[in-house]
Parts: C-alpha cells; sequence; structure tokens
C-alpha cells in the first residue's frame, strides 16, 4: 500500500470516526464533543496563530471556533467533513478577532507628540538595526510578522488558509463571502504586497549568500 | 516570447493556475521568468521560516477543560437519547440476559439435562462478561485521566474536572446495574468490585466541579488507597480471558468465580 493511499484511508477513517462523534453528541452525549476537540484542537490553533499572529487570541479562537461549533452543531451536515467545518469557524471568528483587536489597539495607542513623527532621526534609531540589538534573522523575523500585520484581514487570512494549510479556494471564497475568482484575486494581493515589502530584505540575504558574506 | 505576469506565477506557485502546464512549459523554456519565480519563491520560502509555537501534546484536553463546562445540555429527540451508545451497551447487556433467562428456561422445560442449565449460564455469564468488561474499560480511563489532571499552568489555583465528573455520574448509573445484576448472578466477588468502584466515582460525582491542586491530589490518593484502578485492570483483565476463550469449560467459570469471591 503506497503512502498515499494510507493517508487517504487514515483520512476516511478520521472522518467516519468524525460524523460518528457528531451523532452521539446530537443525541445528547456531550462527551463525545470531547473527541471532535482533541482530534483538531491543534490544528485550529495553528491556523488561528498564523492568522492573528499572537498566542492569546490563537488560544481564544481556538475555544470559541469549537463553543460555536457545538452551538451550530445541529447545521453541520452528515456527509460534510468536521475538521473542514471547524476550521471555517475559526477563520471566521478569527477575522472578528483581529478586527476586534485593531480596534482596541488603536484607542490604547497613546498620542504622539507634535514633530516627533517627522523627525528622520526617530525614524532612524527605531527602524535600523545594529548586530548588537538584533541578529539578522530576527530582524528578518520581524519584518516578516510585520508585513502580514500590514496585510488586509481578507488577504492574511486568503493567504494563510491557502499558502499555509492547504484549503481550496472555494472554501476561502466561503469564509471570505465572495466568490472564487475574487478569492483567487485576494491570494494574489497578499503574496504581491507581502513580496514588496520582504523582497528587499530577503533579496540581501540571498546575494549575501551568494558571496558568501551572510553573518 | 510573451513573459508570464506575476499573477500567473503566484497562482502557479499556489497551485491555483488554471493553465498549469502552459505555466510549466514556459518556464522550462523562459530564463526570465524562472528567474522571476526563484524571487517569489524566496519570499514565500522565507515566510515559511515563521514558528508556530507547540501547543502541547496535550492541548486538546486543555482546550476540553476550558470548555465543556461552558458547554449546554444537548437534549437529543427521545429516540436518540434512549439510542446513545453507552446506554444502548447496558440496556442491551439487561435485555439479552433476560432473554438468555427467558430461552434457556424454555429449552429447560422441555428437557430437563444438566447441559442445558449448565448453558443457560454459560450464555447469561458471557453477555456479563462483554458488558461489564466494556464498562470497566470506560472507568478505567476516566480514573486515569482523574488522575492524570492537572493545572496546565502551575499559577493555575483551580483545575476544572467538570468532565471527569458528568462521566463518573453516567458510569455510576451503568455500575448499579452491573452491581445488582452480579447479585443476582451469584457473583459476589465481581459485585464486590463493582460495589468498591460505586464508591469511587460517588466520591468523584459529588467533589465540587473545580478544585484546587491540593483537593485533586486528596481525591487522588483516595483512588490510590483503595487501590480501585489494580482491581479494575485485574478483574477487566479476567473478564477479557474468559471472553476469549471461545467455549470455557462450565468446571472453569466455577473456579474463576469463586477465586474472585474470596475478595
Amino acid at each position: 500500500m503506497n503512502r498515499m493511499q494510507q493517508s487517504i484511508e487514515n483520512a476516511q477513517a478520521i472522518a467516519t470516526s468524525d460524523a460518528l462523534a457528531v451523532e452521539r453528541t446530537l443525541a445528547g452525549e456531550r462527551d463525545a464533543f470531547r473527541v471532535l476537540v482533541e482530534r483538531h484542537s491543534q490544528n485550529v490553533f495553528r491556523l488561528a496563530y498564523r492568522m492573528t499572529g499572537n498566542r492569546q487570541d490563537a488560544e481564544e479562537v481556538v475555544q470559541e471556533a469549537f463553543l460555536r461549533a457545538y452551538q451550530k452543531l445541529g447545521q453541520f451536515e452528515a456527509r460534510a467533513n468536521f475538521g473542514t467545518w471547524v476550521y471555517r469557524i475559526a477563520a471566521n471568528y478569527a477575522i472578528d478577532r483581529m478586527r476586534q483587536r485593531q480596534k482596541e489597539d488603536a484607542r490604547r495607542e497613546p498620542p504622539r507628540a507634535e514633530g516627533v513623527e517627522d523627525d528622520p532621526m526617530n525614524r532612524v534609531a527605531d527602524d535600523a538595526p545594529t548586530p548588537e540589538r538584533l541578529t539578522q534573522s530576527l530582524e528578518l523575523r520581524k519584518q516578516m510578522e510585520q508585513a502580514l500585520a500590514a496585510l488586509s484581514h481578507a488577504e492574511r487570512t486568503a493567504f494563510v488558509m491557502r499558502h499555509w494549510e492547504g484549503c481550496g479556494i472555494e472554501e476561502i471564497a466561503v469564509v471570505l463571502k465572495s466568490n472564487s475568482g475574487a478569492a483567487k484575486n485576494t491570494v494574489f494581493r497578499a503574496v504581491q504586497k507581502l513580496r514588496l515589502a520582504l523582497e528587499p530584505m530577503v533579496g540581501t540575504k540571498i546575494q549575501a549568500r551568494a558571496m558568501g558574506t551572510e553573518s | 516570447m510573451n513573459h508570464m505576469t506575476e499573477e500567473q506565477l503566484i497562482a502557479y506557485r499556489e497551485g491555483i493556475a488554471e493553465q498549469r502546464a502552459a505555466i510549466s512549459d514556459h518556464l522550462a523554456a523562459c530564463e526570465e521568468c524562472r528567474a522571476e519565480m526563484e524571487r517569489i519563491e524566496a519570499v514565500l520560502s522565507a515566510l515559511d521560516t515563521l514558528p508556530v509555537p507547540d501547543p502541547g501534546a496535550d492541548y486538546g484536553r486543555h482546550v476540553w477543560q476550558q470548555i465543556g463546562p461552558r458547554l449546554p445540555e444537548k437534549r437529543g429527540r427521545w429516540w436518540q437519547m434512549w439510542m446513545a451508545p453507552r446506554r444502548l451497551v447496558a440496556l442491551a447487556a439487561v435485555a439479552a440476559l433476560i432473554i438468555a433467562a427467558f430461552l434457556a428456561g424454555r429449552m429447560s422445560r422441555r428437557d430437563h439435562g444438566v447441559d442445558n442449565i449448565a448453558s443457560r449460564e454459560q450464555v447469561r455469564e458471557r453477555v456479563l462478561i462483554v458488558a461489564v468488561g466494556e464498562h470497566l474499560g470506560h472507568s478505567e480511563r476516566m480514573l486515569v485521566e482523574l488522575s492524570n489532571a492537572g493545572p496546565s499552568d502551575p499559577a493555575q489555583k483551580q483545575v476544572n474536572i467538570s468532565a471527569e465528573q458528568r462521566r463518573a455520574e453516567d458510569l455510576l448509573e451503568e455500575n448499579r446495574m452491573y452491581r445488582q445484576t452480579a447479585l443476582q448472578e451469584g457473583d459476589a466477588g465481581l459485585a464486590n468490585v463493582l460495589d468498591d468502584l460505586e464508591r469511587v466515582l460517588l466520591d468523584v460525582a459529588h467533589s465540587p466541579s473545580e478544585v484546587t491542586p491540593k483537593q485533586l491530589e486528596a481525591i487522588r490518593q483516595k483512588i490510590e488507597a483503595r487501590g480501585i484502578l489494580f482491581e479494575v485492570r485485574v478483574v477487566g483483565k479476567e473478564l477479557q480471558q474468559r471472553q476469549e476463550a471461545s467455549q470455557p469449560a462450565p468446571a472453569q467459570n466455577d473456579s474463576a468465580k469463586k477465586e474472585r469471591n474470596k475478595v
């Protein structure tokens, strides 16, 4: 038996077992839902972390996704895949959480003192990395996190779901409440923005590696 | 030669391009587009190095502890409630015992041979063995999970055991039924073990749903002091062996029963 066939069979076995757990939960056996929570929590956490960019929000998304899934379990179609379904719920809630977080951050941000923003010396002090403060890879990581944070919620969702989680375009379109064409365009825009923000830095690294001068 | 657009290359890289074969052919022939693709690839590969923290192997359990108590009871349809697998197993076992007794009774009226009486006992006992074996397995898992429960964060002052409590309540209901059946069957040893288990299940079911690590430790010590996990494992193993034996000789059954009755 080849590996692909084995993995398809494993996926089918999990889907069958999930369907049984859903059925038992709907019959009033609350503990049957535990199987679903324990089986899918890690995957949902990974998606949530990549979407929200921080552990605290990711954990909140995971819990809320399963609470919502439990409440809406009656709407779950028996032939659907529970893993995909709970993923979709988590992605939707992660978008809500990102919006909420943005508002909270905007409220919390202290007003800037006049003239400070326009002082080029301040920008240099904040932006220019020095070897003493940060290693190059740490700086690249920071830049990547910033580039991801600068994407719109829809772009980040589309990119995470497609690039990292391998979700289908139809699936992404459902979460974004749009159509396949628009979902594809959102993935494209996300990659284009990430490229614009990161290529100068990644390019420098590649060049340095080629010249053997990378630290 | 018309070069590929950035959109086409990104779609190709992300596996959402419509004309995949055409783009692939073009890349094989066009150095400029290949270089562009490498630049896209470099950015995406760099992004792939961003770490995702590992939430830990028992993360699913932790999530359940957090949300389990917040889940409202789902009231299944009346027939679904009775069809719930756990209830079904207990009901089926009792029903099978009644049917076995009835059939064996009819057969023994026709023929008062010793063989039929032995066969009736065998059928009834086999039904009990299977059902109780499964019940002991469920109880063991719940007690092990409770023994391993602990605060995920050392600073956490309370541990939520409400999920284990609900399972203990369900198991308690089954346990009473099996204990009474074991007594009726004259299996005093099994009834004794089920009686010990019932006391532990009662303790768990009546504990507060949120306990301090100290209270949890006290529950753990009670479980350990009663040696119930060991008892459950021994009897569970014995029942499993008896279930596996295709045609157990009546004499062996009796001796096993007598042996347990010494407990």
